[in-house]
Parts: structure tokens; sequence; C-alpha cells
């Protein structure tokens, strides 16, 4: 929104999910965007990073005229960060990833700083580009109630695999187009059981740890 | 024709320095080449590196290829990307490795997407199964289980994490070949470095000393104690994920398997019960201390040394204690 207001042009709020992705839509269109896009399909179904990436591209590429994507770093469950980065390659846009902060925007292309390694860069990206965002990018901002109740009635725009498949191969996607797949989950064996418990008062626990640093020459 | 590709790691540089995950990687990489009958190969990309290939051949690389050019002095992503794809449709390895560093996570994608092969992210450990293929092993559903993952397409990519891997040790008499590369170059890739700054980094892996706090910490500005404590032994500011999740402190600072994994010579773990996805962040630290309220944490489990204390009450006396023996020095 805060780009949208410097440089003009719409917001488009985009995901891939299950029906009830509708609900965090909706809150993008509270929050100010001008249109959701909720790609739904059992097509999609059973996606690894690879073939969710390609759905999101192709619609980037149907809706057309995209210039900027904004990714979030990573989900919370998967944690792979890796969307972000193969939608870039699939849509030939240049990206920068785990961007901390835009510092300007600019018609054709933006500066951002990014930690990479052991420094962090100053970054100019050339429009249409794509950005993976960390979350201290910024707060978002908070619905007034008035937009809560308008974007309850907004409509949600619904894709499925046949709205794509103009500009996609069905083959790709989903469960057909992921080429990684989970074989096994198990619980990791912690083992453990090397403790000795101080005991004592405070005080003495803490001049016993204090002399075990010492010992370990941590404390000079 | 051989049943199988070569292993190739991705080796790692920034201004020239080779990063260390990546001799980790052909540690782990020599390792599993030999389970399938293969080479390991290595590719560096960035200019005037020929002594920092030949270190790559120390660590166990049989092969090196290097694509050396002042292209690609600096990381950009869709000019090493472009390069990397080029020689993988050469090589045709079976697997191909990369650090579960920024560089490596923004790389990685590109090239498996680029090649549509599959890709796992941040693994904590590989092995090969009967078939000769590859076994991604990563955390799951927040890091509180594991799961084991194939890849049916080729190469089968994975990045893998930092401090996880055991590094073979130097050889300077091991032999390879240094493989000097074409560069395609690149003019404009639509990204330019303006400046370069110098982060006040927080650099967790390489700490000796790490204190961290969890979920008995009370308030964010209570880090505060944590850092004093952390001051004195001149350490670095550890934080379970749960501070983390909550904003208290930068995700630079999390240790776990979402976070950092961390081998410092003592880690102090303050109020962190011991979840196993944070266990397995820090178990393998040489001595680890934990304060806990709590007699029936599990951290106690997994401490050299525990004290059933308050931390609020606990610090402050130890680090008074710390204090005091300076000075009768």
């Amino acid at each position: 929104m805060q780009i949208k207001e410097k440089i003009g042009g719409t917001v488009t709020a985009i995901s891939m999910g299950p029906i009830q992705a509708v609900v965090s839509l909706r809150d993008a269109l509270a929050r100010g965007a001008d249109r959701a896009l909720l790609l739904s399909d059992t097509a999609f179904a059973g996606a690894d990073t690879l073939a969710t990436s390609y759905v999101l591209a192709s619609a980037v590429r149907k809706l057309g005229a995209v210039n900027l994507v904004v990714c979030g770093e990573k989900t919370i469950d998967g944690d792979t960060a890796q969307v972000g980065p193969e939608v870039s390659e699939f849509l030939g846009f240049p990206c920068v990833a785990f961007v901390e902060q835009i510092q300007e925007v600019r018609k054709d292309s933006l500066v951002v700083k990014s930690r990479m390694g052991r420094k962090c860069y100053l970054l100019e990206v050339r429009l249409p580009g794509l950005i993976t965002v960390t979350k201290d990018i910024n707060m978002p901002r908070l619905p007034t109630l008035k937009d809560k109740i308008r974007s309850r009635k907004a409509e949600v725009v619904l894709w499925n695999a046949d709205d794509v498949s103009d500009v996609a191969n069905k083959e790709y996607f989903g469960l057909s187009g992921s080429p990684t797949s989970v074989i096994k989950v198990y619980a990791p064996s912690t083992g453990g059981g090397r403790g000795q418990i101080i005991e004592g008062t405070s005080r003495e626990k803490a001049k016993k740890i204090a002399s075990i640093l010492k010992m370990l020459n941590i404390a000079r | 024709m051989r049943e199988h590709g070569n292993v190739l790691v991705f080796a790692e540089q920034e201004n020239g320095e080779i990063h260390p995950v990546s001799y980790e990687l052909l540690g782990k990489g020599s390792e599993i080449s030999k389970k399938m009958g293969v080479e390991l190969d290595s590719v560096l990309l960035g200019y005037r590196l020929e002594e920092k290939a030949n270190g790559l051949v120390h660590y166990g690389a049989e092969r090196v290829f290097l694509l050396d050019h002042p292209s690609l002095r600096d990381f950009d992503v869709v000019r090493y990307s472009r390069n990397l794809v080029k020689l993988v449709k050469e090589l045709r390895p079976d697997v191909f490795l990369f650090g579960a560093t920024r560089i490596g996570r923004v790389l990685a994608p590109r090239v498996a997407a680029a090649l549509r092969t599959g890709l796992t992210a941040d693994c904590i450990d590989l092995d090969v199964d009967d078939e000769g293929n590859l076994i991604q092993i990563r955390p799951a559903f927040s890091g509180n289980i594991l799961a084991q993952i194939k890849t049916r397409t080729k190469p089968q990519m994975a990045t893998v994490r930092y401090k996880v891997m055991k590094m073979r040790d130097k050889d300077l008499s091991r032999r390879g070949e240094i493989i000097w590369r074409d560069v395609e170059v690149i003019e404009n890739t639509g990204l330019r470095i303006l400046e370069k700054i110098e982060a006040d980094e927080v650099n967790l892996t390489e700490a000796e000393v790490i204190v961290s706090a969890g979920r008995g910490l009370k308030k964010p500005e209570d880090f505060k104690i944590i850092e004093d404590l952390a001051m004195v032994l001149g350490g670095a500011v550890g934080s379970s994920r749960p501070l983390v999740d909550a904003g208290w402190i930068s995700k630079d600072h999390q240790v776990g398997f979402s976070g950092n994994i961390v081998k410092p010579k003592v880690y102090i773990a303050c109020g962190i019960s011991g979840s196993p996805q944070h266990l397995f962040g820090m178990r393998d630290s040489e001595v680890i201390i934990a304060i806990n309220k709590d007699p029936s944490a599990p951290i106690f489990k997994f401490s050299d040394y525990g004290v059933v204390g308050d931390l609020y009450e606990i610090i402050p006396l130890l680090i008074e204690e710390l204090k005091k023996e300076k000075i009768s020095e």
C-alpha cells in the first residue's frame, strides 16, 4: 500500500490454498488491497514448493502487467523460504530475498536493503521484479471497522486449474508437479541424560557456576 | 554408462572467502558420493579464486569447476543461477548441494526452478537409500518432528544447515582437478549493488559462549539481564523460538531447528524448558548450563550443569560472582 501511494497502481493479494484461505484474503482487502485472488482446486493440492511456485507464477503471468511481486520470506509451517525465488525464476524477474527495508521507490526500480552473508547490501532491483520481505519490513496497518465490514462483502476472485491452464501446463500442478515427497516423519530422538544438578542457596549456585565458567577458561 | 551422476557441491564465497558450510558439505558429500559409487565435484563462482579452488580439494573435492570472472565477484542471483544451470545441464549430477545460508536459500530455488527439479530446504542430515537415491532429512511442522524426503527428479537438490555436518580434516596432500569453465557474462541482470554495509551482525554460529533466554523471561526489556551476562562472558545472546515469534528479539538470535544450530563452548539456557526443536539447535554445545524454575523441565536432562532457580535471582548473583573473580585476579 505504501508503494502504491508513492507510484500509483493497484494492489492485488494472491494466495494458493484451500477455500478457507478466503478469510486471509478478505483481511488483505480490509487492509487496503484493491482485489484478492485465490487459487483453489483439488488439482493444486499436495504441491511442494516447485508446484506451488509454478501455479503462483502462472497466475501472475495471467494477471499480466504485474510490476512488482512482494512475497513473505517464508511460511510459518514449511519454513522453506523457497517459493519467492522460485516464482521469480518462473517469471524471469530479478529478485532480492530477505529484504529488511525498502529505501526508495521509483517507477522502474526499488532500492532495498537485504542481509546476505556477513554484510548488508543496498541493492537496486529493476522492475518488473520480485522481493521477499522479512517480518521486520513494517507493522501491518490496522483495518478500520468500516473496512472490515466492507471487506466481508467484497469479492475474492476464485481461480481453479482451468482458469490458469491457458498460461500453464496442468501436469506441473499439485501432486503430479511436485518432485519431492515426504516418505517418513518421526519424532527426533533427543538423547540426553548427562546432567548434574547444582544444589545450595542461590548465592552458592551462582558461585558454583562462576567457578565452572572460570575452569572452562570462559570467565577470566 | 555409469548408473549415477556425481555429487556436486556449491562452494559459497563472499569477498573471496569460502563459507565454512562449503567444507562441511564436502565432508558429507564425500560420504554420500562413496555410498553412491560416484565422484565428488564442487563448483566455485567468483573472481581470482584459483587458490581457493585448491582449498576445496584439500577438503575432499575430486574436481572443482571454477567459474572465474569479474562479473561473478559479488553474488548476483541471476548471474550465478544462469551459470550454474548451464553447468548442471552439462555435468548432469545426481545430487546438487548448497549451504542453507541466505545466499544458498535464494540461489538454490532459482536453479531448481530453472531445472524444474525438486529442492529440499534446510536439511539437517543426508543419506543414501539402497537404490542410490538421496534421503533428505529436515525438521517439519515448526521443528518438532523430522521428515525424510525423496526427490524423483535429477539432480536431487538440497540446502543444508550450517554446523550440522562434519567437515573432513584439511589434507594438503589431497590431489584433485581444477577445471576452468567459460563464464556466461550477463551485463544487466536488473540487480545492482549500490553499497555494502558492514552489518553489526549477530553471529551466533561463531560465538564461543551463548546465553539464551526462553519463556521464563517475563517481558522483552528483561533481555537486558541476558545481555549483561553475555557481556560479562564475552558471548552472544540467543533465544528460543517463542520470544522471536513474539517479536521480542530478532530472528538472528533464534537457536533451534528453525533458527541457528550452534555448538559453542558454553551454552547457558535461562528459562528455557527445552522443546525438541530448541534442543536440536544447541545439544552439541560442549558444556550446557541450564537455569530454570521448574525442576521437571526437560532441559535439565540435556545439561551438564543444572540450576533449579529463578533466572531473575540467579543471573544477577552470577554476574556479581563473575565480576568478583575478575577483580580478585
